[in-house]
């Protein structure tokens, strides 16, 4: 994960996010899935590490991810998600 | 894309029902200027703003006001829950009774069911920002009329007044977002051009752009 560049990282973490979304799905429906609710462990921890790795390096995904303190609130830079960045 | 939080924005804690405030109430819901209608419409127009400062904004707001659905929906509930026939009767509940029972559907106070014909996404920074700052100006009266209502419902005035103070704040934003776009503009003549619709971003060595 350390070693994983900017677009690698994001593509682990929508991997990860959509494994807890569907998990969470099936676990509502099947609370005592034993099997589900380690798989759900397992994806939630790497979410967690994927997270602040990619937050600290490369800004916020969410309201609760901001680290700066001096330097200007960052959570409104661009791109947002539908803004493609030129690929020129 | 978004996830739940599971509480509300701000403490709903009513106790007593009142079918006739739920019927007022409603309107925050579904009615011209409620919470459904203000988040929709945030949430559509930040796709063509071209400053993060005010997509960053409408994102806000727009998801602040889902949790502002959310509450009136709570309020509602709280409202109509163990609602007596005599209740229903009594307090004009009846017509709403008889389509919805006591399940919550956007409607206005009137009856007028939840629509997108009071809210536009015109594609027009400039046109949007003066539509939200009226927005939010329409949103803060109703909850000033409903005020007027609830005076001896201590717990519901506490919400709705909460609901309220949110609608000056957004208000506020709103101004300050109309600043940095016109900051943006032509100072002579802000309606010069369209920044999201006459200036295109270029984009020369791509290929599909020669």
């Amino acid at each position: 994960m350390e070693t994983m560049n900017k677009d690698e990282l994001k593509l682990l973490i929508q991997k990860t996010n959509f494994a807890i979304i569907d998990t969470n799905l099936y676990l509502d429906t099947h609370p005592n899935c034993k099997k589900a609710l380690s798989f759900y462990q397992e994806q939630h921890k790497l979410l967690q590490s994927a997270l602040h790795l990619y937050q600290k390096k490369y800004g916020p995904l969410t309201i609760y991810g901001v680290n700066d303190t001096e330097k200007n609130w960052s959570w409104t830079d661009e791109p947002w998600p539908w803004q493609k960045e030129c690929d020129c | 894309m978004w996830t739940y939080i599971k509480m509300l924005e701000y403490p709903v804690k009513i106790k007593t029902t009142n079918a006739k405030l739920a019927t007022a109430i409603m309107s925050q819901l579904g009615g011209p200027d409620g919470e459904k209608g203000a988040a929709t419409r945030y949430l559509s127009q930040r796709y063509n703003m071209k400053n993060g400062k005010i997509i960053g904004a409408l994102t806000d707001i727009g998801t602040e006001e889902l949790g502002h659905e959310e509450m009136i929906c709570a309020i509602i509930g709280a409202l109509t829950k163990n609602l007596s026939m005599q209740e229903i009767e009594d307090n004009g509940f009846l017509p709403y009774y008889v389509d919805h029972t006591i399940g919550i559907w956007p409607q206005a106070a009137s009856g007028v069911p939840f629509s997108t014909a009071t809210l536009q996404s015109t594609g027009d920074p400039l046109a949007d920002l003066h539509e939200d700052l009226a927005a939010e100006q329409k949103a803060r009266l109703t909850y000033d009329n409903i005020l007027r209502l609830c005076k001896d419902e201590p717990d519901v005035y506490d919400a709705i007044k909460f609901l309220r103070e949110r609608e000056i704040v957004h208000y506020q934003r709103f101004g300050e977002c109309m600043r940095i776009t016109q900051d943006e503009l032509d100072s002579k003549n802000f309606y010069a051009f369209n920044p999201t619709f006459d200036t295109k971003t270029q984009c020369t060595s791509s290929p599909q752009h020669k």
